[in-house]
């Protein structure tokens, strides 16, 4: 199963794990099977329409998801998803 | 300007970098002649002009118009005891003199606003933001790229730091990805707190922030390669590391600077009011209290917030309020209130759209503006 980094802001959603082994073979799938186990954590992570937040950027491997084909790239079990939201902590 | 040489000192004090062959007096001439302009002189920014300064960039400016507050000292390690309550920016300058006096330091003691950041950036060849808040890293962001400057960024939250290079010159004349590539829009208010409300390793900004003096160092001297269309990311808590890439993105339009705290949706006071929150502030909670009233006072912060400081509230914290909803009373005004007024606001909407309570306060400032205003005595943090 691929697996999903959770990142800090989000983890609070999803009982604190950081981690996520999730079932499917796309992107898209992968994503709706966390929301799925986790539905607090969809809405931060998809809008009404259920596309990808503007705030947060979602990577397969070292790439942009948007590079590749988007929530229908495909991933295996060796893939890492990573999910990164915007940050602004520095100067407080 | 004329390009300033090494001296005899220049060349022994910075011995160490010259000796690197990648380096050598090319680029420690080239940090001489060099200029930074850092926003934030807080948990990024210590490490960041200590560590500039220790470079010998030549010229650096300093923008931050916060004082040293005993809490800030978890982290930023500018400072120290004997500068609570003083200037950041000039407590940073006097500081970083003592450690590297061949320096030309200006200190801006004003905030980063859409009036000034123009005029800010433009005498400096690169800003590193060591800011706190999404409407001033978009800020600082379209500034630069208005300006043709680069921005070495980074950003902390408890555990998760990030650093990139924003608005890169590259060999073809464009220029590299800049934080709205990356990020379009910010978060909606209250969705990622900031390190006050969500905390923040201490050693973390001190990690982050080496790396983001480093970026600039690297940018500067032409040494090694930035993290250009790339994004640093680092788990402490795990020790994971990645290096994620960043593209530029055709819809991307940065024309002129904006109105930034409309843009994060931050709402203007009067816009918060008409929010449904009800509001009282410090005096009129010791008027209540001298007046004997009855009411009911409740504190949503966490229990440690609790022991540091209090006002004899009952305490509730945030996460627990629905599960506790049965103490908080619905035949008298109740005042909520946590360390600053965020976390009770949030507390109040939820009572109030999930439960129907419709007589509860927001206390305004929190604890730390009845300590500022009421009653000094009460610890601060």
């Amino acid at each position: 199963m691929a697996k999903i980094i959770i990142p800090t802001p989000l983890r609070k959603f999803a009982q604190n794990n950081s981690t996520f082994e999730a079932a499917g073979k796309t992107v898209k799938e992968a994503v709706a099977d966390l929301i799925n186990a986790h539905s607090d954590i969809g809405k931060h992570i998809l809008d009404d329409d259920k596309n990808i937040r503007s705030f947060i950027r979602i990577y397969v491997g070292e790439d942009d998801i948007n590079s590749l084909k988007k929530e229908e790239t495909e991933v295996t079990a060796d893939t890492v998803i990573s999910i990164v939201p915007a940050i602004a902590g520095g100067s407080i | 300007m004329s390009t300033q040489s090494l001296t005899p000192k220049d060349l022994a004090r910075y011995a160490r970098h010259i000796t690197i062959p990648e380096f050598g007096v090319e680029g420690q001439t080239k940090l001489k002649n060099s200029s930074v302009l850092v926003i934030g002189s807080g948990g990024l920014g210590s490490p960041v002009l200590l560590y500039l300064a220790a470079a010998g960039i030549g010229k650096i400016g300093i923008v931050d118009f916060d004082v040293v507050d005993e809490s800030n000292l978890q982290r930023q390690v500018l400072f120290t005891v004997d500068d609570i309550g003083k200037s950041k920016s000039e407590t940073a300058k006097k500081r970083l003199l003592g450690l590297n006096p061949n320096l030309d330091i200006t200190v801006y003691n004003t905030r980063f606003t859409s009036e000034n950041a123009l005029d800010l950036v433009k005498d400096y060849d690169i800003v590193a933001d060591g800011t706190d808040n999404f409407p001033t890293r978009y800020l600082v962001n379209d500034a630069c790229v208005l300006a043709g400057k680069v921005n070495v960024y980074a950003s902390i939250f408890r555990f998760e730091g990030q650093v990139s290079v924003f608005n890169y010159e590259l060999k073809d004349g464009t220029r590299g990805p800049n934080y709205r590539d990356m990020f379009p829009e910010p978060p909606p208010p209250g969705l990622v707190p900031n390190c006050a409300e969500g905390g923040v390793l201490g050693v973390l900004p001190g990690i982050i922030g080496s790396m983001q003096a480093c970026e600039v160092i690297k940018v500067l001297t032409g040494v090694g390669e930035p993290l250009v269309g790339r994004l640093f990311l680092l788990d402490a808590a795990s020790f994971h590391t990645r290096t994620l890439k960043v593209n530029k993105s055709p819809d991307t339009k940065i024309e002129k600077l904006i109105d930034y705290e409309m843009f994060c949706g931050i709402l203007p006071p009067s816009a918060e009011s008409e929010n449904l929150v009800k509001e009282i502030s410090v005096q009129d909670l010791k008027g209540l209290e001298e007046a004997k009233e009855d009411f009911q006072l409740i504190d949503v912060r966490e229990p440690f917030e609790y022991d540091i400081a209090n006002l004899g509230a009952e305490l509730i914290p945030l996460s627990s309020v629905l599960e506790k909803i049965a103490k908080i009373s619905k035949d008298k005004k109740v005042v909520i209130h946590c360390k600053s007024g965020a976390r009770s606001a949030k507390a109040i909407k939820q009572l109030q759209d999930e439960q129907q309570f419709d007589n509860l306060y927001n206390l305004k400032g929190g604890i730390l503006a009845y300590a500022r205003e009421i009653d000094h005595s009460l610890q601060t943090y």
